[in-house]
């Protein structure tokens, strides 16, 4: 029953993240509403962490697994892909990079500069 | 075959996470980075349904139903980032500078890439929501008038490299906090990032979970003043 209910309470927050995305007219997923609303919750207490713990973080183990039907996905729009393939795949590569570099560094700059300050 | 497949609600998903377990297996055996388990799963399930001629709608049939399970995962990502409340509150300022220049990373790359190789306008705003996660970037792209399944595939492109070379980058480029290789992650791919994130370490985890929201949110607003520049 324990895992039961933590599964009802996360999908009646997900459901309220869906709904919220219904009446807010922005190119934002319900998910992210739902993530945000969980965490509200769980900051006021109105959800115990211990109520939806377990649950929560069997689905987070598991979600690599939720990506590959999108990923098999690919297969359709390949025929599109094809047209600019080369420059589409240097600039996703490039700038994944660059990002995690540039996000990570600066971020480790700003700790260890705030830290010195100390 | 085709039929086959269609008939039964669960080969879908069988399919898939025999794959994963062989994906799994692989990287366990060899321990290389190439040998992603999301990469080799995707892979072999494409190389299945080619060889028995299954169209992916048909897999896809059942499939969906692990999609299905995105959401309440996406929002269970919450938990993590409550168990490391303190540490949030207490590098507030660091994290959102990171984050930040991370999004200006990101379409500014794209931006002078898609210059260089002179792309159209539809193929540039297609590229620019790339780092983060699939849902907000299909609405992005959407509303800048890209191509919406290319840009899907770039973002799950995105989303298995960050997957495959997080380790990598943070060593090689000596990324040293637990919280810089969380937000690195997180903020350059996204959610399927995050899955390693969260094997890397619950600081790693619950970083990479936070820049997913922040990144997303910023690059709403990011993606339409860069989608201006050309």
């Amino acid at each position: 029953m324990k895992y039961l209910r933590q599964f009802g309470i996360i999908l009646a927050v997900t459901c309220a993240g869906e709904i919220m995305k219904y009446f807010i007219p922005l190119p934002i997923p319900g998910s992210i509403y739902g993530l945000i609303l969980m965490f509200v919750l769980l900051l006021t207490k109105v959800i115990k962490v211990e109520h939806v713990k377990e649950t929560g973080e069997f689905l987070i183990e598991i979600m690599p697994l939720m990506f590959i039907p999108a990923g098999v996905g690919l297969i359709t729009s390949w025929s599109q892909l094809q047209s600019f393939l080369v420059p589409l795949l240097v600039i996703t590569v490039v700038s994944t990079f660059v990002v995690m570099i540039v996000t990570g560094k600066v971020t480790d700059f700003l700790i260890s500069r705030k830290e010195g300050k100390k | 075959m085709d039929n086959l497949i269609m008939s039964s609600a669960t080969v879908g998903i069988v399919i898939s996470l025999l794959a994963y377990e062989i994906g799994l297996a692989a990287q366990r055996k060899w321990k290389l980075a190439l040998l992603n388990p999301l990469l080799i799963s995707i892979a072999i399930v494409i190389a299945f349904l080619v060889v028995f001629h299954v169209d992916y709608e048909s897999y896809n049939m059942s499939a969906k139903y692990l999609s299905y399970l995105l959401t309440p995962a996406t929002v269970s990502l919450a938990i993590p980032l409550y168990l490391q409340l303190d540490l949030l509150k207490k590098n507030i300022g660091a994290i959102f500078g990171g984050v930040i220049s991370g999004v200006i990373a990101s379409l500014g790359t794209v931006l002078v890439m898609s210059i260089v190789f002179g792309l159209s306008h539809k193929e540039y705003v297609t590229m620019l929501p790339k780092s983060i996660t699939t849902a907000i970037g299909m609405g992005i792209s959407e509303e800048l008038g890209g191509y919406v399944t290319i840009s899907v595939a770039v973002i799950i492109i995105t989303g298995v490299l960050g997957n495959m070379f997080a380790e990598y980058i943070c060593k090689l480029f000596r990324i040293k906090s637990p919280i810089s290789r969380g937000l690195a992650i997180g903020t350059a791919s996204h959610a399927v990032g995050t899955a390693r994130a969260m094997e890397l370490g619950e600081v790693e985890g619950a970083m990479s979970s936070l820049a997913i929201v922040v990144c997303g949110l910023c690059t709403v607003i990011g993606a339409s003043i860069f989608s201006y520049l050309w």
